[in-house]
C-alpha cells in the first residue's frame, strides 16, 4: 500500500524507501555518468534465509574522490568572504590524486526514525581512515556549517546496521522535521512521491559534503 | 503501577551476572600473573562501567601506557553498548557461571568496536538509545532532549547504580508509558479465540496503535543441536543479525502475544505475520520437529528468562524492558528446510 499520507509528516515507509532507492540509483546513472554509481546492495538473505517477497538492503556508492584545493583554503580560511559556491572541496570526480580523500556513502533506512540515513567513511589516499575531526575540518564550509548549526543533524559514529563495523553517520533525529518543511506545499498526490522524497532528502544531506544532484534529476520529480 | 509489576521490575533491576575476569596474557608484566577478578555485573548495566572496580586488580600488572578498557569472550570482542545481561544471554547459551571474560587495557580493536572513552561514552550511548526509543514511541525525541541537565545526570546515575526508585521518578516525567497502562489493573481478558465481549472492545477502544522499541539479536542456526551447552560459540559478530525494528502494536481487543510480536518483526521468517490473529500462530508453533516447514524458535531469552511465547506482549514490554526503554530479545532460530515457493 502506498502510504501517501506518511510523507506529509516527513517520514518514509520501508517499502517506499526501497522503491525510491532503486529509481534514485537508475536516475543518478542516467544523468550523472561521470560519477561513481550508486548500487542497491541487496541484503534480503542476510539472516541466512529469506521468505519470498521480503526485501532488505541499502544504497551504496564507493570511492567518491574529493580533491582538496589547499591554496583556496589558505587564501580564504574561514572568513565570510568565501562564497557558498566557491567551496574548498571540488565536486567529486573519477580522477585520482594525492591531494584528496576517498569517501564511501551508504543510504540506509532507519525503522526507528522512519527515514533514510546517510552513513559514510573516509580515508586518505594512502588508505588511512579519517577520524571525525579530520572529516569535519574538510567539509565545505558554507552549507555544512548551516546544516549542523541549525541542529538538524550532526555527525556521529555508529555501528553500520548491516556491516557490523563503526561508520560515521548524519544523525536522523531531525530528518522528519526538515523533510516536512521541504515537502510542505508539494502536491501530496503526485505519482512519484517517494522518488521526490529521496531526491529532496539527498539534495539536503549531500550538501554537507558538497555532493550535488544533477539538475535534470531534480527536474524529473517536479 | 500494580504491586506485582513493581516486583517484577525490581527483580529485573536486581539481576546480575557473576563474572570471572582474566587479564589478557599479552598485557601481564608481573610474576605471578594477577588472579582473575570476581565481580557481579548488573544485567542492565554496561561492561566499561566496571572499569573502576577492575583497575585495582590489574593496574600493577599492566605495561606503561594509556589504558582503554575492552572485553572479549573466547576471542570475540564484546560490544560495550549492548547491556551486559543481553551479551550474556546471547553469547552464553548454556549459561556459564561464572562467565569467564578476558579484559584488555591495550590494543583497542577500533575497526570492530565503536570507540569508548569511559563513562561518558556509555552515558552518551544510553541517552542516544533513550532518544531513539522516545522517537519510536512518540514520533519525537523532544521530551528526552528537553530534560533538565540535573534530571539527565540523575537518570543516568540511577541506571549506573541500579536505583530503581530514582529511575522511575525521573523517567515517569518523560511520559514514555507505552502499553499496559490500559491493561494493568484490569484482569487479562481471557484469550477466547475470536470472541470479544462488548466491554472489552469498549475498554480497548481508547488504545491506538503503538510502536514499541525492540532490539532483536538473532542467530540463524544451520546445524541443529539438542543441548544448549553444545551450541557452538561465536567467532564473529557477523554470525549474529541485529534487528532494530519497532513492533507495531495494534490492540483493538486482540490478544497479542510475545510470539506475535517476534513474528511481526521478522518477515524474513514469517512473511504473513503482521496483524495475524493469535490462535493460528500459536498452534503452528507447537511444532513437530519432523515437519520443519516452519521456522523453529530454539531459544528466546529476555533478561535471562525464557518466557512462554503466549504471554501478552504488553506484559513482557512493561516488565522486561531495559532502562533505555528498549526490549532486548536474544533469539536462536532454525530456518525451515524448504524455502516457501
Amino acid at each position: 500500500m502506498v502510504s501517501i499520507k506518511a510523507t506529509c509528516d516527513g517520514s518514509l515507509s520501508s517499502i517506499n524507501f526501497q522503491i525510491a532507492a532503486i529509481t534514485f540509483a537508475e536516475k543518478w546513472k542516467k544523468f550523472n555518468s561521470d560519477l561513481p554509481e550508486w548500487l542497491w546492495i541487496d541484503c534480503s538473505n542476510r539472516l541466512g534465509f529469506a521468505a519470498h517477497g521480503v526485501r532488505d538492503g541499502y544504497l551504496s556508492v564507493q570511492n567518491v574522490f574529493f580533491q582538496i584545493q589547499r591554496s583556496l583554503k589558505e587564501d580564504y580560511g574561514e572568513c565570510s568572504s568565501l562564497n557558498d559556491y566557491e567551496e574548498p572541496f571540488d565536486i567529486a570526480t573519477l580522477t585520482t590524486g594525492d591531494d584528496g580523500y576517498w569517501y564511501d556513502f551508504h543510504v540506509v533506512y532507519s525503522s526507528s526514525y522512519s527515514v533514510p540515513v546517510l552513513y559514510f567513511r573516509a580515508r586518505s589516499s594512502d588508505g588511512q581512515p579519517l577520524n571525525k575531526d579530520e572529516i569535519e575540518k574538510n567539509l565545505p564550509t558554507g552549507s555544512a556549517k548551516v546544516l549542523t548549526d541549525s541542529k538538524w543533524t550532526f555527525i556521529t559514529q555508529e555501528e553500520h546496521p548491516y556491516l557490523n563495523r563503526p561508520w560515521y553517520m548524519l544523525h536522523p533525529c531531525g530528518t522528519s522535521e526538515w523533510m516536512k518543511l521541504i515537502l510542505a506545499g508539494e502536491n501530496p498526490a503526485i505519482e512519484n512521491r517517494n522518488e521526490q522524497y529521496l531526491i529532496s532528502w539527498f539534495s539536503v544531506v549531500g550538501q554537507v559534503f558538497g555532493l550535488k544532484l544533477p539538475f535534470e534529476m531534480l527536474k524529473s520529480v517536479g | 503501577m500494580e504491586r506485582g509489576e513493581k516486583e517484577a521490575q525490581q527483580y529485573v533491576w536486581d539481576g546480575a551476572i557473576p563474572l570471572q575476569i582474566h587479564l589478557h596474557d599479552s598485557e601481564v608484566t608481573t610474576l605471578p600473573p594477577p588472579s582473575p577478578a570476581l565481580i557481579l555485573a548488573p544485567r542492565i548495566g554496561y561492561l566499561p562501567l566496571l572499569s573502576p572496580q577492575l583497575k585495582p586488580f590489574f593496574s600493577e600488572a599492566l605495561p606503561p601506557g594509556v589504558d582503554t578498557i575492552w572485553f572479549e569472550y573466547k576471542g570475540l570482542p564484546l560490544k560495550w553498548y549492548i547491556p551486559t545481561g543481553v551479551l550474556f544471554d546471547l553469547l552464553c547459551a548454556g549459561p556459564e557461571r561464572p562467565w569467564n571474560l578476558t579484559v584488555h587495557f591495550r590494543g583497542y580493536p577500533g575497526n570492530i568496536l565503536l570507540p569508548c572513552d569511559g563513562e561518558d561514552s556509555v552515558k552518551w550511548s544510553y541517552i542516544n538509545s533513550l532518544k531513539e526509543a522516545a522517537y519510536v514511541i512518540h514520533g519525537s525525541s523532544k521530551n528526552v532532549m528537553n530534560m533538565s541537565h540535573p534530571d539527565q545526570v540523575e537518570l543516568w546515575r540511577s541506571v549506573m547504580n541500579g536505583n530503581l526508585e530514582t529511575y522511575n521518578r525521573i523517567s515517569s516525567k518523560l511520559k514514555l508509558g507505552i502499553i499496559g497502562d490500559e491493561f494493568s489493573g484490569k484482569p487479562n481478558p481471557s484469550p477466547s479465540k475470536g470472541q470479544h465481549s462488548v466491554d472489552e472492545t469498549e475498554a480497548t477502544a481508547a488504545v491506538k496503535a503503538s510502536r514499541i522499541p525492540v532490539r532483536l539479536y538473532l542467530w540463524a542456526i544451520n546445524e541443529d543441536f539438542n543441548d544448549l551447552e553444545e551450541a557452538p560459540h561465536f567467532d564473529s559478530w557477523d554470525q549474529i543479525s541485529y534487528i532494530n525494528r519497532p513492533v507495531e502494536f495494534n490492540t483493538e481487543g486482540k490478544y497479542f502475544t510475545l510470539l506475535d510480536a517476534v513474528k511481526s518483526i521478522l518477515p524474513e521468517f514469517y512473511p504473513d505475520s503482521s496483524n495475524r490473529t493469535n490462535a493460528e500462530s500459536t498452534d503452528e508453533q507447537r511444532i513437530e520437529p519432523e515437519k520443519e516447514r516452519h521456522p523453529v524458535v530454539k531459544l528466546l531469552r529476555i533478561q535471562g528468562i525464557e518466557p512462554k511465547m503466549e504471554i501478552p506482549f504488553s506484559w513482557v514490554v512493561n516488565n522486561l524492558m531495559n532502562p533505555d526503554y528498549f526490549l532486548h530479545i536474544c533469539l536462536y532460530i532454525k530456518a525451515p528446510k524448504t524455502i516457501g515457493a
